[in-house]
């Protein structure tokens, strides 16, 4: 690809800044121009973008459409757009209406990472702000926690809620998605509170702060979006949980998930139906992950990314 | 499972003559700042180590909720029927090979976008918002999607599509395969490919994005071609982002349920552990059994755990020695 052999990129080197353009003509022509490698790149990229959004995008147009519509070989693109599927996916004919485990959904979610936050935020403090002693041995802690797989502790927590009468119980599936989260949500939001500069704590220290003021003014206003970020990533985690809810649930307090496993009865077309359902269900998960996209990196990798 | 090391810590304490009096100040100090770590500790500790002690427990007895008059000790026998059990052993291998074979193709497929989104071009972001959406639709939902919508025989964007390529050159015998009955296990190993790749490529995103460019510059000054730019600078930096991406997701894939429970219902040798582990206490009734199966799980997650506890540890003392 390269025009330029070894010794004669080292005597152009000191003579042509970083600039494409400065230089010999030659130069214009090597790899280094930056618009001739983009096209490739670029249309490769938008090739492969739309090839991965392409069942997002099937799934939503297919929402539109008409059950007939829907289940045609070769597939109807162009048909016409109805709102149908939704009028049937909130329940017009069956009369099931999809709203009570769509406000367990959220309020599981809601709550839950209202109640990570309680802990988490503290938690973090005291490993990041006035850290304890052999803080990255409890950090590790955390994280192996997390690395327990859900079925290995699922069982005795399916006997304890049937003993206890909590199966069935939104308030005890909040608890089991605040410890699912709990860890994740310490590392990420450690890692947000060590973003707080040192020097502006001891100055605050200094000028005779109390806790609460350097809280609100130093503390805050760096770690918020770090916060927001770590809120709507342990909502989109519960939010998506299937396993513990199908155990642990029934018809009073089962989610949005495991509604919508027992959604497809396999009676007649019902293509567009699911598909009205996936898009609604969806569309917090959507939201939270658009609004986190710029934290979403160092969240999803526990902060050890920026 | 805790990898010690605490000489990074901040220092915090200030060294005072050991009279009792400052050693109870201190010792009050010591309690003032662990206070605000407790509850999250006590709260973890109590709902996952717990029922963890209580799983391993129950995996030596014999208990099924259908005959409880036989319920006792059972010694290593559930390991015995785990590590023997035709289904359970294909669990275990199929979990196996679906984690390794995601967890490969995610990273490298997200290798590749990630490469790609690094160069500037035009609509760069709306590129990286289209790739990140599979990514944010709810698990179930795009294992729903892609039996019904996309891999469904009759009426599936696959199998329509191959319609319509066919008709294109006049023929009206397209091949109609059905890949959830023919190739199960790849359909749930395509459909959680293609949920995972936008996690690794924004991991690998980022790594590639923290390169010193400096080096990066004077190498391409120096001659050196892009593969050899890719092969010495990029993929040595990428390293611990690779391994980092794919640890961190083979947790998650170990773990995985919606796909197989939705896609296949575990049929056809789609089973995996958590799946049969599932299927063990919640229908079968075999607790002691399913609680060895779930301690197996635990030894596997702890094989790979201690590696991603390393990995995630050495990017975190780098971190930490700011």
């Amino acid at each position: 690809m390269s025009t330029l052999t070894p010794a004669a990129a080292r005597k152009s080197a000191p003579a042509a800044p970083k600039t494409p353009s400065a230089g010999s003509p030659r130069r214009g022509k090597s790899r280094m121009d930056p618009t001739r490698n983009s096209t490739a790149a670029g249309l490769a990229a938008w090739l492969l973008a739309l090839l991965f959004a392409a069942p997002v995008l099937w799934m939503i147009l297919t929402s539109f459409h008409s059950e007939t519509d829907a289940a045609t070989n070769p597939p109807s693109i162009a048909a016409n757009l109805t709102l149908d599927a939704y009028r049937e996916f909130f329940g017009e004919t069956s009369g099931v209406s999809p709203w009570p485990p769509l406000i367990n959904s959220a309020t599981a979610s809601i709550l839950s990472t209202v109640l990570v936050l309680v802990l988490a935020i503290p938690a973090a403090y005291a490993l990041s702000i006035r850290p304890v002693k052999k803080w990255t041995d409890v950090m590790f802690f955390f994280l192996s926690t997390k690395m327990m797989p859900v079925v290995a502790a699922i069982l005795p927590l399916y006997l304890f809620a049937r003993t206890v009468g909590a199966l069935d119980n939104i308030w005890f599936l909040i608890l089991m998605y605040t410890s699912m989260n709990l860890p994740i949500a310490v590392w990420m939001m450690r890692s947000f509170l060590a973003e707080v500069p040192e020097e502006m704590l001891e100055a605050a220290q200094i000028d005779g702060a109390n806790l609460l003021l350097i809280l609100r003014k130093i503390i805050a206003p760096v770690a918020m979006p770090g916060i927001a970020a770590t809120a709507l990533i342990c909502f989109i985690f519960s939010w998506n949980e299937l396993l513990l809810a199908r155990v642990l649930t029934g018809v009073v307090a089962g989610t949005a998930p495991v509604f919508l496993t027992g959604f497809v009865s396999g009676q007649g077309l019902f293509l567009a139906k699911v598909c009205a359902a996936a898009v609604i269900i969806s569309l917090p998960v959507l939201f939270a992950g658009f609004a986190a996209q710029d934290k979403l990196v160092q969240g999803l990798s526990l902060g050890a990314v920026k | 499972m805790t990898t010690a090391t605490a000489r990074v810590s901040r220092p915090g304490h200030h060294a005072t003559k050991p009279s009792r009096d400052s050693r109870a100040r201190e010792r009050a100090l010591a309690w003032a700042r662990r206070a605000p770590l407790l509850p999250a500790l006590v709260f973890l500790i109590l709902v996952t180590q717990l029922p963890f002690v209580v799983t391993l427990i129950i995996s030596f007895m014999n208990w099924n909720s259908l005959s409880p008059d036989k319920t006792g000790f059972a010694g290593l026998e559930n390991y015995l029927t785990v590590l023997t059990d035709p289904d359970l052993r294909q669990a275990i291998l199929t979990t196996i090979l679906l984690t390794v074979s995601v967890v490969l193709a995610s990273l490298l497929i997200g290798l590749g976008l990630a490469l790609l989104l690094d160069k500037k071009f035009i609509g760069r972001g709306l590129a990286r918002t289209l790739l990140i959406a599979p990514f944010l639709v709810v698990p179930v939902a795009a294992a729903l999607i892609w039996k019904h919508a996309l891999l469904n025989t009759t009426y599936g964007l696959l199998n329509g599509i191959l319609t319509w390529i066919w008709s294109l050159f006049g023929s009206d015998t397209p091949p109609q395969p059905d890949f959830l009955s023919q190739a199960p296990l790849m359909a749930v190993i395509v459909s959680l490919v293609w949920q995972w790749t936008p996690f690794m490529m924004l991991i690998l995103l980022a790594g590639l994005q923290s390169r010193p460019m400096d080096t990066v510059e004077a190498a391409q000054m120096d001659g050196a071609t892009p593969w050899a730019v890719f092969r010495h600078l990029t993929l040595p930096h990428l390293r611990q982002y690779l391994e980092l991406g794919g640890l961190l997701g083979a947790i998650y894939i170990v773990q995985n349920f919606d796909a197989v429970f939705t896609l296949t219902s575990g049929g056809l040798g789609t089973a995996n552990l958590p799946y049969a582990i599932y299927q063990t206490f919640y229908f079968a009734n075999e607790y002691g059994l399913a609680s060895a199966a779930g301690v197996v799980v635990v030894i596997g997650t702890i094989i790979v755990a201690t590696f991603a506890l390393r990995t995630v540890f050495s990017l975190f003392k780098k971190e930490a020695a700011r």
